[in-house]
């Protein structure tokens, strides 16, 4: 168990850069999240952890090992990582006990061990009846399963999962992700796990790196990065809320009660402004009072346990609120922000 | 890079410069080598030379009418065959396709005995012309219909190809706007597909140029002489510039053919639509009674191009002597028992065959594995030039090609001092170099088909290279690579040109067998093997058919 940092790692194809000084430092067994909108560079990160991809410049570090680096790079078939593709990549031609069994048998493991670590890594998936099948006569989530023990049977150092979960139904998501917690859990393995799925990450890692135009935006716990985004595209990107533009305010701080109400006041499209993320469960309807802001229903969208309200403010901007009953449309109403959270502006 | 791969680049570098570059740089060298400006040059004799601008004009005689025959047959059957709910579609595909793959001598011999005053067709039926009036074959016109018929496959192809990635869309959306079936016909599908015919009507003409076989049994008994059977003569006469002067000869048809290909490509790159919309289902058109009609006359077109001759061969295969009519009294296998039985020269040219094929085929197979891998790693660009580099020896005729080894072999090999002239090896070289891309190319397509993340998985496990394309990518391939050199079997087991200048006593082919027999006016002996050739072909060809389901599509031609 070693810990994995990658240090001002670039990456360019064909002169345009992809991905641009990146700095991240992963402990042991830890559980990262890489996420970021398509085309954000995130795949192109875990295949240079893998080694399929050279670095253009900085390092990559596992340990007291410098696995990649724009002098020395250490091919994939000596880095001691697993990975579980989008694809699953199960090779058509042998049983699911050959598929999981062949890193062993490349490393030339004894018959006897290899049988039995190829049980273990398949009781943990919960496939040991499925032994003898071929990849083709098993279901999508059967087939992930099969590539997660794969990935694991020789104990790896590091774990990678290029979007393990997006070729499978909502439900089954639901299933795999107990299966890699559990996983995760059982072998204590560092796992790097790419996705563009905001809430696989929050429910998943420990960490998540969330990544924009291959620059890291922020780097932090999923509660950090749900309660205190760095700037508006990564508050408009996490979680459900609004941005709202008011009058200047330091950015990454908290605004609260009264002071809040002021800026939204003070705020005119033709002066300077600042923006504040509002989480609709921040937003209480109130009776008639001086304090509380005015607004008018612009929407109400029922979504089962509450309904949806988007609101309207007195300068135009709109607010997104919770409800249990619905409301009419254009009915004026009164509402006050329990708190707000200051961002950078982006970029 | 890693070890591994470095080597296994550099041993197929140099590989691919030997069978690939070596030649026709060869032919360059001595094409050029003595060219100065004074008029005695071999180049300037040959350019000098009469017979040169004769053989020139006969060539794109019968390759240009050849072209017209071929494109209006092509045409017709790709037409009909694809666009409608004719029956049978399979059966028509591969029935058409058949003249592509059957050796070209053996073709010009079939005709020649559906004709003539000695065809025992005609003798049998009791209409042949009188004794020493012409053999109607024997004429730039009789060569230019063989030509038509071998090459009208290619146009078949082409434009088969083309009309089944027309998506019915189009059709659908014509129709909405109220257009008949034959303004839809008109207005949206010929347009869609002229680049298609011109490309496969390049690619007919510059096979019909190379061809050899064909005018070399019709045109030589004539006196009607192309580049290719000039080429032949010249070799057969010895002179003191006689293989500079044929390396020119060489040069010009080479260039010829590489023009006629450039052109296709850039028509085709030219004039090619990008397609939109579903594929899942092509084009057709219902024929209601029509239907009946068309079949027949296909059928028709079918029993004169291909039933006929074929038929013409089985009975000069069966009948005592040439000019016989065919009658229960007459029939006799003795053509049959003397080629198996008596003639050592047979059984030899059978085993050389079986063997050069045999090798070539293992060979090729054993090599495109790793170059296939290699091309695939290499970028885009430099993977077109290499892959063109591999197709040169394969397009270009191979009567240029024989002249090539023979320029190269015909000392003995520096340091070792062997000398591979009059020797199968010399063969067995030349259809390497030639067959490469036809091995290969099945290769390719299915590993390019492969999902990259299925190689990538095998390295996470550990696996070095030359593991992954044993475990891996191997097996995945291994229809495409077996079709592939079934394919190379199939076509060197026949082959004429190439082995007509290299081979030496001892060496024959079956294809220099045929040729020979003919020219000695043993036809009946010469039909029997041909029969054989033919039904090798057929089951070749139905062998390679039970692959298809596992291969890549467009890989084995008669099933477009």
């Amino acid at each position: 168990m070693a810990r994995l940092i990658l240090d001002g790692v670039e990456k360019s194809f064909h002169g345009a850069p992809v991905v641009k000084g990146l700095n991240l430092t992963i402990e042991p067994g830890e559980f990262v999240a890489l996420l970021g909108p398509s085309g954000c560079g995130k795949s192109t990160i875990l295949r240079m952890l893998a080694g399929f991809e050279k670095v253009s410049g900085g390092q990559i570090i596992h340990g007291d090992d410098c696995l990649s680096s724009s002098t020395r790079h250490v091919p994939t078939e000596e880095r001691n990582f697993g990975m579980v593709f989008q694809s699953y990549a199960l090779w058509p031609h042998m049983t699911v006990k050959e598929n999981v069994g062949y890193p062993l048998k490349v490393q030339k493991t004894p018959v006897a061990e290899r049988n039995k670590r190829i049980k273990d890594a398949l009781e943990i998936v919960q496939l040991e009846e499925y032994a003898d099948r071929l990849p083709a006569q098993l279901s999508g989530g059967q087939r992930q399963r099969v590539a997660l023990a794969r990935s694991l049977v020789t104990e790896p150092d590091v774990v990678l999962f290029d979007e393990p979960l997006a070729n499978l139904d909502r439900h089954l998501r639901a299933t795999m992700e107990e299966t890699f917690r559990a996983f995760h859990k059982r072998t204590g393995a560092t796992m790097v796990y790419v996705t563009h799925d905001q809430s696989e990450a929050m429910s998943l890692a420990d960490k998540i790196a969330v990544l924009n135009k291959g620059q890291l935006v922020q780097w932090g716990t999923p509660q950090e990065l749900y309660a205190r985004p760095r700037n508006t595209w990564l508050a408009n990107f996490i979680g459900r809320g609004s941005v709202l533009s008011v009058a200047v305010v330091a950015p990454s701080q908290y605004v609260s009660g009264t002071n809040l109400h002021e800026l939204i006041r003070q705020h005119s499209s033709d002066k300077a402004s600042s923006s504040v993320l509002v989480r609709p469960q921040d937003i209480h309807f109130v009776s008639a009072d001086d304090s509380a802001l005015a607004v008018s229903v612009h929407s109400c969208i029922f979504r089962g346990e509450r309904y949806d309200i988007e609101l309207t403010l007195k300068d135009g901007q709109r607010l997104l609120a919770y409800s249990d009953v619905p409301m009419t449309l254009e009915s004026q109403h009164q509402v006050r922000l329990g708190q707000a959270w200051s961002l950078e502006s982006e970029s | 890079m890693d070890s591994q791969l470095r080597w296994l680049s550099i041993g197929l570098f140099l590989l691919i410069a030997a069978l690939s570059v070596l030649p026709s740089l060869r032919l360059l060298v001595e094409a050029l080598s003595h060219t100065t400006f004074s008029t005695s040059s071999p180049m300037a004799e040959v350019l000098k030379s009469e017979r040169t601008w004769t053989a020139l004009r006969n060539s794109f005689y019968t390759s240009g009418l050849g072209t017209l025959i071929a494109v209006i047959l092509g045409c017709g059957f790709g037409f009909v065959v694809t666009l409608t709910n004719i029956r049978g579609r399979a059966i028509w595909v591969f029935c058409f396709m058949l003249p592509m793959m059957i050796p070209p001598q053996v073709t010009a011999l079939s005709w020649l005995q559906l004709f003539g005053p000695a065809s025992p067709i005609l003798n049998t039926l009791g209409f042949a012309p009188a004794l020493g009036s012409p053999q109607p074959m024997y004429s730039a016109e009789g060569i230019a219909l063989l030509l038509g018929i071998q090459s009208a496959p290619l146009v078949f192809l082409a434009l088969r190809t083309q009309l089944i990635s027309l998506p019915q869309d189009l059709l659908e959306a014509a129709q909405l706007s109220r257009a008949s079936q034959f303004r839809i016909w008109v207005d949206i599908i010929l347009p869609l597909c002229r680049s298609a015919i011109i490309a496969g009507a390049a690619l007919a003409f510059v096979s019909s140029l190379g061809n050899f076989g064909i005018p070399a049994m019709l045109g030589i008994p004539a006196g009607y002489i192309v580049l290719p059977t000039l080429i032949y003569q010249q070799m057969a006469g010895f002179g003191n510039d006689m293989l500079s002067q044929v390396a020119g000869l060489s040069m010009i048809i080479a260039l010829l053919v590489l023009a006629g290909m450039l052109l296709q490509q850039w028509l085709q790159q030219r004039s090619c639509y990008s397609l939109l919309g579903h594929t899942a289902q092509s084009l057709s058109f219902r024929l209601k009674q029509w239907r009946l009609p068309l079949e027949i006359l296909l059928a028709l077109v079918l029993c004169f191009i291909l039933v006929a001759p074929l038929f013409a061969l089985i009975v000069s295969s069966l009948v005592p002597a040439l000019g016989m009519p065919l009658n229960a009294d007459t029939i006799t296998f003795t053509a049959f028992y003397e080629m198996i039985g008596r003639q050592g020269v047979t059984s030899r040219a059978f085993e050389n065959s079986a063997f050069l094929a045999f090798f070539s085929a293992l060979v090729l197979m054993l090599l495109s594995l790793p170059l296939g891998y290699l091309l695939m790693r290499l970028p885009m660009r430099t993977r077109a030039v290499i892959a063109s580099l591999i197709e040169v020896p394969y397009a270009i005729p191979g009567i240029v090609l024989a002249i090539a080894f023979i320029l190269l072999f015909a000392k003995p090999l520096p340091f070792i001092e062997v000398s591979l002239y009059g020797t199968l090896g010399i063969i067995f070289l030349a259809y390497l170099s030639c067959f490469l891309s036809v091995c290969l190319k099945p290769v390719l397509s299915a590993m390019s088909q492969l999902d990259p993340a299925l190689e990538e998985a095998a390295q996470l496990a550990g696996a070095r290279p030359i593991q992954r394309l044993i475990d891996i990518i191997l097996p995945l391939t291994a229809p495409a690579f077996f079709a592939g050199g079934l394919l190379v079997f199939l076509i060197s087991i026949n082959e004429l040109t190439v082995s007509a200048l290299l081979w030496s006593a001892g060496n024959e082919t079956l294809g220099v067998l045929i040729f020979n027999l003919d020219e000695s006016g043993d036809s009946v002996l010469a039909s029997a093997i041909a029969v054989l050739v033919v039904f090798l072909v057929a089951g070749l060809m139905s062998l390679l058919s039970l692959f298809t389901p596992r291969l890549p599509k467009g890989v084995i031609p008669w099933h477009g």
